[in-house]
């Protein structure tokens, strides 16, 4: 284990950024966290959770794939995938780190996604324990540690001194980087702070939320189930869970003409949209209840099922702090399970 | 702090599931935490016991979820805070709903609380909210000392600048009706307009630029009732799910605030959902502004059954030539 | 002119029942507009959605002109009302979003009008060509 003080972390990424680009989280004058590239001044943000959810670095919102040029008869196809650069994704919270072993399992297995791995391939991922987690976090249901997330290395930030520990190889190279900035230290502070944040964790209202009334199998238990319709009655059917969700996967490939070029591009979609997997004959999913059941049959049956038993939500609360109605997926979980 | 309790709503609303067949109410149900109200459908009275709640965070604007529920229910009862009723009254005057179907009650509000605010005081790790007369009382996880904060500081935005607190549209009240205020809802707007045109610019790229395109601000609004929008129809041209480039939150948000020029009521729920924390209504207070000073007063909604101010015209109107001009003379 | 190579692109809206009548007029009497004008001809002023106009933008206009009856000459008797409505709150907006105002205009110009339809052009043109090219409201894919 090794450790710095902020200050010199701060040098540290002064002589990083000449390399590589060094993404982290920076609040706004309300206080609110976005990632942002880290320049000269930039502080990082203590704030609990970023605003938009960290999956942007390998899945972005948009995303141009190739373009089409026609001059007479021929059309020419233009592959516009460029070299990526190497980058870190500083202070990264554990369910959004958790977050990407969600999506490696849609975007890495076959067929592979070569813009998303081209990404993939290039980020460092540097998380950092949640010395404060909140209400609306429940990460602990699905099994993550907000005292020792995952990632390439993993940071405590304890008073002004930030502790490291590397967990895999791309971590070793990245602490290669910052060797001469950091000091060998004991793990006494940690663990104090480990102990800290878990009795914090063990306090908050949903890290009991009861996962096991779900899982693969289970489609015909809640498929039909009347509490979907009571449960969506009120639902906007607009996209900002799905947006602000750190696992939600669902894209839209579309081609935008230019008057000179057609640019084919992804944008994240979404499944609450009336557009959504429309099909020749219309949407196979008509009214808003069948959208809204798909969300959470996706995160909490249907994923789990294809991927060895893991459920497609990472408890980071986004959603339930980002609904206009208030409506998410704990409170999904606890009516289908009966535990209201 | 509210000044009705949750249970003389609850005594209403039960007594009109008794009364009435393959009936709902529309009201606010609670959630995890003290703050995350649902408006929801209660169609029985152990429902209602349970989980109805009216306190300082319902500040949803259930009106416009009558269009679907009377096609469901022979009769809906609804809540309406003063600033409800108008929008109300705009979905009655444009037709979405059938008026016999609904038997509304108007409730006094004292005006909600924003919960962003309450969390930029408090901080993150609320465990619980008390609703003490002198404020909010937020207790946090963390075991820190609880804080008293006084509503008036935790006051969303548009109930700082209240329009109205007379109910417009109702079969019952509860309690005595307040009165239309001069409120000071138009100083940003100015604020605004006395900038630089480089100066709105970088405001707006700034703000717009946030925008996920999530359609929250367009889902929530009352007056957004088409069956189908343009934005997400394939045929349109101007679908798309993401903001793909500047120039489309731009069109996005002008098209958006401009097709409910003149029936946008100000209820301020579009800057309420955006999860970006775009100060929405700044667009469509410029179009009420505008409407006013341009073609005389008008509130959409205060009347139900008024043409809008865009489906209308006199042959003095004022030329797009001259709007700019308008100080100058 | 050799310094000022910039042309600017602008689109006008006109009226089938006025001023595209007025176009055609003023390139009868051989009065010269520029080309850089592109005419989209439409049944009624009041055809024009404020769609139009942003999308013009959007695809690389620098400026937008829509041309219509004078107010009371409608053929369609009140066609042009809503769209002095619309288009002096569309305009109002776009200023309040910081865009050049006088990248957008209305004139009313009748059949009978070939003159005022080219000195409009004219002027129009001079105004948009001395603001520069649209940066406020481009789309940076159909620019490049």
């Amino acid at each position: 284990m090794r450790k710095c003080s902020i200050e010199k972390l701060y040098s540290a990424f002064s002589e990083l950024s000449s390399t590589m680009q060094i993404y982290l989280p920076v609040s706004n004058e309300e206080g609110k966290a976005n990632y942002e590239k880290w320049t000269e001044g930039k502080l990082w943000s203590e704030a609990l959770n970023t605003e938009r959810s960290a999956k942007d670095f390998f899945f972005p919102q948009t995303e141009d794939l190739m373009k089409f040029k026609t001059e007479g008869k021929n059309i020419e196809i233009i592959d516009i995938r460029s070299e990526k650069e190497d980058f870190v994704i500083f202070g990264a919270r554990a369910c959004d780190v958790r977050s990407f072993d969600i999506l490696d399992r849609v975007f890495l297995t076959d067929p592979v996604d070569s813009f998303y791995k081209a990404r993939r391939d290039k980020g460092v991922i540097v998380s950092t324990a949640c010395s404060r987690p909140a209400e609306t976090c429940f990460c602990k249901a699905f099994g993550i540690d907000a005292s020792e997330p995952c990632g390439d290395v993993t940071t405590w930030r304890v008073n002004d001194e930030v502790y490291f520990k590397s967990n895999t190889e791309k971590g070793d190279a990245f602490m290669k980087k910052i060797e001469k900035f950091t000091e060998e230290c004991d793990e006494e502070k940690v663990d104090e702070q480990k102990a800290k944040i878990k009795k914090i964790i063990d306090k908050l209202p949903l890290s009991d939320l009861d996962t096991s009334d779900f899982g693969g199998g289970k489609t015909a238990e809640f498929f039909n189930s009347p509490l979907w319709a009571e449960m969506s009655s009120t639902c906007l059917g607009c996209g900002t869970c799905t947006f602000v969700c750190p696992t939600c996967q669902c894209y839209d490939i579309k081609e935008f003409n230019t008057g000179k070029e057609v640019i084919r591009y992804r944008c994240w979609d979404s499944c609450m949209y009336s557009e959504f997997t429309r099909m020749a004959h219309g949407n196979n999913r008509l009214t808003q209840t069948e959208r809204f059941r798909q969300r959470f049959m996706h995160k909490l049956v249907y994923y789990p099922e294809n991927n060895d038993g893991i459920f497609g939500c990472v408890g980071c609360g986004r959603c339930l702090s980002k609904c206009p109605i208030s409506m998410n997926i704990v409170k999904v979980m606890k009516k289908l399970g009966g535990n209201e | 702090m509210q000044q009705i309790t949750r249970d003389l709503l609850i005594e209403k609303a039960s007594a009109f599931l008794e009364k009435e067949n393959n009936s709902c109410v529309i009201g606010w149900r609670k959630g995890e935490f003290d703050y995350d109200i649902t408006p929801y459908v209660f169609d029985n009275k152990e429902d209602l016991e349970k989980y109805f709640v009216w306190n300082d965070f319902c500040g949803a604007n259930v009106s416009k979820y009558l269009i679907n529920k009377t096609q469901k229910y022979d009769k809906t009862l609804v809540f309406l805070k003063p600033c409800d009723t108008y929008s109300f009254n705009q979905l009655l005057t444009e037709h979405r709903f059938s008026r016999d179907k609904v038997y509304a009650i108007g409730i006094p509000c004292e005006g909600m609380a924003n919960v962003n605010k309450v969390k930029a005081i408090a901080g993150e790790g609320i465990e619980k909210i008390e609703f003490l007369p002198e404020g909010l009382k937020v207790t946090n996880l963390y075991g820190d000392e609880p804080a008293v904060i006084a509503y008036t500081d935790v006051l969303a935005e548009r109930c700082l600048n209240c329009k109205s607190k007379a109910h417009v549209a109702y079969d019952e009240l509860i309690g005595e009706d307040g009165s239309v205020i001069s409120s000071n809802r138009f100083d940003e707007v100015e604020r605004l307009e006395k900038m630089t045109p480089d100066e709105r610019f970088a405001f707006w790229q700034k703000e717009l630029s946030k925008c996920i395109r999530c359609n929250a601000c367009r889902d929530v609004c009352p007056a957004c009732s088409c069956e189908k929008c343009v934005f997400d129809n394939p045929a349109s041209g101007v679908e798309n799910k993401a903001p793909a480039s500047s120039m489309e939150e731009k069109m996005f948000h002008i098209i958006r605030a401009f097709h409910v020029a003149g029936r946008c009521t100000d209820c301020g729920e579009c800057s309420r959902v955006c999860p970006q924390g775009i100060p929405l209504h700044l667009l469509n207070r410029k179009f009420i502004k505008d409407i006013n000073e341009f073609y005389g007063e008008y509130q959409a909604g205060a009347v139900e059954g008024s043409r809008a101010p865009l489906v209308d015209y006199t042959e003095g109107d004022i030329e797009p030539y001259e709007i700019f001009d308008r100080g100058d003379k | 002119m050799q310094m000022n190579e910039y042309k600017p692109l602008i689109v006008a809206f006109c009226c089938n029942w006025c001023s595209y009548a007025g176009a055609d007029l003023a390139g009868n009497n051989r009065l010269n507009y520029p080309a850089d004008v592109k005419i989209i001809r439409v049944p009624c002023s009041c055809r024009v959605n404020p769609m139009f106009i942003l999308r013009a933008f959007q695809r690389g206009a620098d400026g937008v002109i829509l041309c219509g009856c004078h107010p009371g000459d409608c053929h369609y008797t009140s066609g042009n009302y809503y769209t002095r409505r619309r288009m002096a709150l569309l305009f109002s907006m776009l200023d309040y979003l910081g865009i050049e105002r006088e990248r957008t205009r209305v004139e009313w110009v009748s059949a009978a009008e070939g003159a005022k339809f080219a000195a409009t052009m004219n002027e129009f043109v001079e105004k948009v060509a001395s603001l520069g090219k649209n940066k406020r409201l481009e789309d940076l894919r159909c620019s490049k």
